[in-house]
């Protein structure tokens, strides 16, 4: 059972608290954006085994969405974070590199 | 190969069954092959099988990084059906099952094809609209499968409750012809043929890279050495998306966890298969008489062959309420594989940006029924160069295109 702490209301929350969203950081392309642009938007996932960065939504608690780093082949929680953030925070990312030396960085 | 029959069984006795032949051979890698299939589960074994057999192409290996069938072949519900909405995955479901059949015959060996007949219950009104219109479609495509009323449900699994609180039966989507096969018997006959036809098939030997030169590929590294090879064909189901990315193309896939689970045996109750898609159930019995019951994926990118318990409950919960009998059964083992998720839910059969490199994959959570019409489609596409009619609106630029294949509208659940 996954546990992500949510980073708002600071709850602890067990997986049938959360729902999840699949792939943060997702550049959105719309109107007048070339069609690999639009394709790579709506179906192209990096899908790593290893470390991932993903949307949550607290949908039984507080109600917002976040984003978390898990590893999808152990399914470690390294941290959460706030949906806002256009990149993952960099002592999170220094605290995965610490935990997986072959990771190859957020790209 | 020596053949399996009542004659060697007779025969094999004399010796106390202590000198049947291995059923296939277990030889280290050549230097090269004309083609390589990455992949022995049921997709990848039935795409070298029908290489030789269609088009007489037995210089091949197929290379596994653990045991043949230990993927998702082996992990499966084994439903078998083809009543599905839009016509290229009817054309490809059906040619499957129909190959389902003869495939004992064909293989010599007993993949006990068991075409009991198929339910997938209505319990909406939004469902029985739906399911009319796949029946009506299926018509059209020469899939037999017929709409039913509820009391004809009843007949044909009496355990059923009809009226439930929540979910009560309102008809079903009957494919008499539809039903199970035994999966491990499935990858273990093809590879035996396959063995038969002198095809390497090699296990314990993970790809880990592919070499390529001026756009086409020239061989794998494995963790038993470099492999050549003239054309290469991945099927690696849940880890498509890291072979593409050895191969250096992307594809619109995602891996998540799809459990089942099993009760104890208990004596026969149905005799047929019973889908329920509004609440992600679905259950048959097994010839050992435990009750086979699956449910929905979970919902986030896993690799590790384990879900989540609370979709089992929901499984469970959802389940008793239209079989009550099943409230006091004992689950004996649950588990999981990693299925490989596309944009649309449909299968990739396709070429993919290097020339002599193919890919089949995005069976996601109901393959096991496609295997032997999806190596027949595979088998042409590597052998020609070009996709055949059944593979054609598969290809992987549909996502570009939006020629989607839509199939998880049309059912909900994709078993
Ligand atoms: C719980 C569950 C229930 C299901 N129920 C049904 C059902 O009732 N009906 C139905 O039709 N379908 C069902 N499915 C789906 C079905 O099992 C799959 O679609 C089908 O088995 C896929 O077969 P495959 O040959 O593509 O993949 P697999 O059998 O997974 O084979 C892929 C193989 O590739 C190997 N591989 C991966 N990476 C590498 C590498 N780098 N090097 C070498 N080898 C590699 C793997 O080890 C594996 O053996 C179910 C799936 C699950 C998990
Ligand atoms: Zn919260």
């Amino acid at each position: 059972m996954l546990i992500l702490e949510c980073p708002y209301c600071g709850v602890k929350a067990e997986e049938t608290e959360l729902s999840p969203g699949y792939e943060a950081h997702l550049k959105r392309f719309g109107p007048g954006s070339s069609d690999t642009e639009f394709e790579d938007y709506m179906f192209a996932r990096k899908n790593p085994k290893g470390v991932h960065f993903e949307r949550w939504r607290h949908v039984y608690g507080c109600g917002k969405w976040f984003l978390a780093a898990r590893d999808t082949a152990t399914l470690e929680v390294f941290g959460t974070y706030a949906a806002q953030s256009s990149a993952p925070p960099a002592a999170l990312q220094d605290k995965i590199k610490a935990k997986r030396p072959d990771w190859k960085g957020y790209k | 190969m020596k053949r399996y029959s009542v004659f060697a069984i007779a025969k094999e006795a004399l010796s106390h069954h202590m000198g049947w032949e291995r059923a296939w051979a277990s030889p280290l890698p050549k230097k090269s092959y004309d083609v390589i299939i990455v992949g022995a589960g049921g997709h990848g074994l039935a795409t070298a099988f029908y290489l030789g057999k269609n088009y007489g192409i037995t210089n091949v290996a197929v290379i596994e990084k653990g045991w043949l069938g230990g993927g998702n072949t082996g992990r499966n519900t084994t439903i078998i059906r083809s009543n599905y909405l839009q016509d290229p995955s009817a054309a490809i479901y059906e040619k499957a099952r129909s190959l389902y059949e003869t495939m004992s015959q064909d293989l010599n060996y007993n993949v006990m094809f068991s075409p009991r007949g198929l339910l997938m219950l209505a319990q909406t009104h939004h469902e029985i609209r739906g399911y009319q219109r796949t029946a009506h479609a299926n018509a059209l495509q020469g899939v037999s499968t017929e709409w039913i009323s509820p009391q004809r449900v009843k007949e044909l699994v009496p355990i059923i409750s009809l009226d439930g609180p929540r979910y009560p039966v309102l008809g079903a989507l009957y494919q008499a012809r539809g039903g199970t096969a035994r999966h491990d018997a499935v990858a273990w006959g093809y590879a035996r043929a396959c063995s038969a036809m002198g095809m390497d098939i090699i296990q314990q030997c993970e790809v880990t890279g592919v070499t390529s030169e001026g756009g086409a590929v020239t061989g794998v590294n494995t963790s038993k050495g470099f492999i050549g090879c003239k054309k290469l064909g991945v099927v690696v189901a849940g880890h498509s998306g890291q072979v593409a990315d050895m191969a250096g193309f992307r594809l619109p896939v995602e891996a998540v966890a799809l459990q089942a689970l099993v009760s104890e045996p208990i004596k026969p109750c149905m005799d047929v298969v019973v889908m329920a898609n509004t609440v992600h159930g679905y259950m048959s019995q097994s010839d050992k008489g435990e009750m086979v019951i699956g449910g929905g994926t979970d919902g986030f990118n896993n690799f590790t062959q384990r879900g989540s318990f609370h979709h089992i409950e929901e499984t469970l919960r959802a389940l008793i309420e239209t079989f009550p009998m099943i409230s006091r059964l004992k689950m004996l083992r649950q588990w999981g594989g990693i299925v490989d998720m596309t944009g649309d839910r449909s299968p990739i059969i396709s070429k993919t940006p290097l020339g002599n490199c193919f890919i089949n994959c995005g069976w996601g959570t109901g393959g096991f029924k496609a295997i032997p019409g999806s190596g027949w489609a595979m088998a042409e596409l590597v052998a020609k160069g070009e996709p055949g009619p059944l593979a054609e609106a598969f290809n992987m630029w549909r996502f570009k295109e939006g020629q989607f294949i839509d199939e998880s509208v049309a059912a909900g659940v994709a078993h």
